[in-house]
């Protein structure tokens, strides 16, 4: 039972690739959607649940990523050989400036200075020229690499699906490695980890940059995905949300994460579907916010919690 | 005036400073750690007795002052530096990793002499450096038999034991102890001081305690501290004969 609950996310991941052909477009462009979200979720988990940094600026990583796959593609597209890089690579790069700076605060503040550095980079997009200003700009060819065209919807999801188990995997093994149990001593105790001798502000700003890289990464994939980006990806409440997600979903496990965008994701589409809920569709944000007031009211564990309280063994 | 200091010395602390504004919390602090003795430095609240050791640990900067391991100056080192040199330290208030096991707590302290983060296909749980080091430390504090534990499950006594034993697992060569015997019963103190005499040989201790019974059992040199001043330093029957000590310390006579 336990070994089966451990391959758990493997089997689901086999499950959706083996489901795929199966699926309408809507709900295989629905799933690719929130596999996206998952990858970004998870960034965020590696940060707040892994680590103990709440991190309220979450989106200007994804943002970027997405930005700098939309730029850098030009009128005759790009290759996914060196877009991706480059898209993890310029939100890893603002990570580490971000992550400079701000992991020298703690609590609240370190909140503030996360939000403060992500509206920065939401207006630098939002009122300036640069990347087409509120409107946003569009993707003339989707990215491709031989016969990966991201223009083929079979094509985005599966590859979607890829770099999400890869991003899982490496926060896997990230989470049973030395580097792991260092960064758990560290949000469980800081002060002590530096008393051990671990250099604690280092080691925060690797878990800070790796966790803007993998953002990037999803960014890069929505981008891919949309062919469109805005600077609303960057803007606050995308950070909010992203961490509603991973509260939802159950902090301190990575499929807690995943758990968490499929259930706000699915929640949001509900709410808002008007055959559904009637009239109130118009009003998702007020139901969605009283949705999410109730889960965490009532499941303070996230929905992961649920299964932890079945069987107290059961969740790794 | 350079004082003459034996081979065996290993932190020499030489008038070390400390203001906070107006405030001076230690002034002019000059001792020395040497391998095979427990130093206690004793004094009342507020004496600068921890504010020492937060010095002494890196955690908090020198206003001024030196300190000295094995002859290198460490005065500027941050903390994690001077723990990853060998000066452990233990705190006052329990500092441990509540939900971890004992052994993780201790394996993870262990872990700062082998870091390695970027062995991502290692697991943590199977680095043979810190299990050995982390297993050493528990049987020295005598905590195998809860190594299982949930640290936070364990007894006061206890984690006041693994708070040394997680010391103990970075392998330091300078101990300093702040309070180990703080809230502890009978029994636990005779252990604890038993842990304590078997760690002298092989370290150079400072305690700070408030025990005086015990400070006086185990302590082979003892610092007197008042109002961040030190006012006597000697051996244990020296400082229980000096009349300034009794006078503002131990409040006998007059």
């Amino acid at each position: 039972m336990r070994s089966f609950n451990h391959w758990l996310p493997l089997v689901c991941a086999i499950a959706l690739a083996l489901l795929g052909p199966l699926l309408s477009p809507y709900v295989a462009d629905l799933v690719v959607k929130v596999m996206i979200l998952s990858i970004f979720a998870l960034s965020l988990e590696l940060l707040v649940g892994m680590t103990g940094l709440v991190s309220l600026g979450h989106a200007a990583f994804y943002g970027i990523g997405a930005y700098a796959t939309v730029l850098a593609s030009g009128s005759e597209g790009g290759s996914i050989a060196w877009l991706l890089p480059l898209a993890m690579g310029s939100a890893a790069a603002y990570a580490l400036f971000v992550g400079a700076l701000s992991l020298r605060t703690r609590g609240v503040y370190f909140i503030m200075v996360t939000l403060a550095f992500a509206q920065m980079a939401f207006f630098v997009f939002h009122d300036t020229a640069f990347g087409g200003g509120s409107d946003g700009i569009y993707m003339y060819v989707r990215p491709a690499l031989g016969a990966l065209d991201m223009e083929s919807h079979a094509v985005q999801f599966y590859f979607v699906l890829a770099a999400l188990v890869l991003t899982y995997g490496l926060l896997a093994l990230i989470r049973r490695s030395r580097f792991g149990a260092a960064l758990a001593g560290i949000r469980v105790n800081e002060q002590r980890m530096r008393a051990a001798g671990f250099p604690v502000y280092g080691y925060k700003l690797a878990a800070f940059v790796i966790a803007g890289a993998l953002a990037g990464l999803a960014g890069f994939l929505l981008a891919a995905r949309d062919g469109v980006v805005n600077p609303e990806l960057l803007a606050w409440h995308n950070s909010g949300e992203v961490l509603l997600m991973i509260i939802l979903g159950g902090l301190g496990h990575l499929r807690g994460a995943v758990i968490g965008a499929v259930a706000f994701t699915l929640l949001k589409e509900v709410l808002s579907t008007q055959a559904l809920v009637g009239p109130l569709a118009d009003h998702w944000q007020l139901t969605l916010g009283i949705a999410i007031i109730a889960f965490v009211a009532l499941l303070p564990k996230g929905i992961i919690g649920i299964a932890a309280r079945l069987s107290p063994k059961a969740v790794t | 005036m350079s004082l003459h200091v034996p081979a065996t010395s290993l932190l020499e602390v030489e008038t070390l400073t400390r203001r906070f504004g107006g405030l001076v919390a230690v002034n002019g602090v000059s001792l020395d750690l040497r391998r095979g003795e427990v130093h206690a430095v004793i004094g009342t609240n507020g004496a600068g007795k921890s504010t020492l050791i937060n010095m002494l640990s890196g955690e908090i900067r020198a206003s001024g002052g030196r300190i000295r391991l094995d002859g290198e100056d460490i005065t500027q080192r941050a903390q994690f530096r001077r723990a990853r040199a060998g000066v452990g330290r233990s705190y006052q208030r329990t500092t441990i990793f509540p939900e971890f096991t004992v052994l993780e707590n201790c394996r993870l302290a262990a872990q700062a002499a082998t870091p390695r983060p970027w062995a991502l296909w290692q697991s943590a749980a199977s680095c043979a450096a810190s299990n050995a080091a982390a297993h050493e430390a528990l049987s020295a504090a005598g905590l195998d038999p809860v190594a299982g534990r949930i640290a936070g499950t364990l007894s006061h006594g206890a984690k006041r034991q693994l708070e040394v034993a997680m010391c103990l697992a970075t392998r330091p060569r300078v101990l300093l102890l702040d309070e180990p015997l703080a809230g502890m019963g009978a029994e636990e103190t005779e252990r604890m001081l038993g842990l304590l005499e078997s760690l002298k040989a092989g370290h150079a201790i400072l305690l700070v305690e408030h025990d005086m019974d015990a400070v006086f059992r185990i302590a082979d040199r003892i610092t007197v501290m008042v109002n961040g001043t030190v006012i006597a330093s000697g051996d244990p029957a020296a400082i229980r004969s000096n009349p300034e000590v009794r006078t503002a310390y131990l409040g006998e006579g007059h």
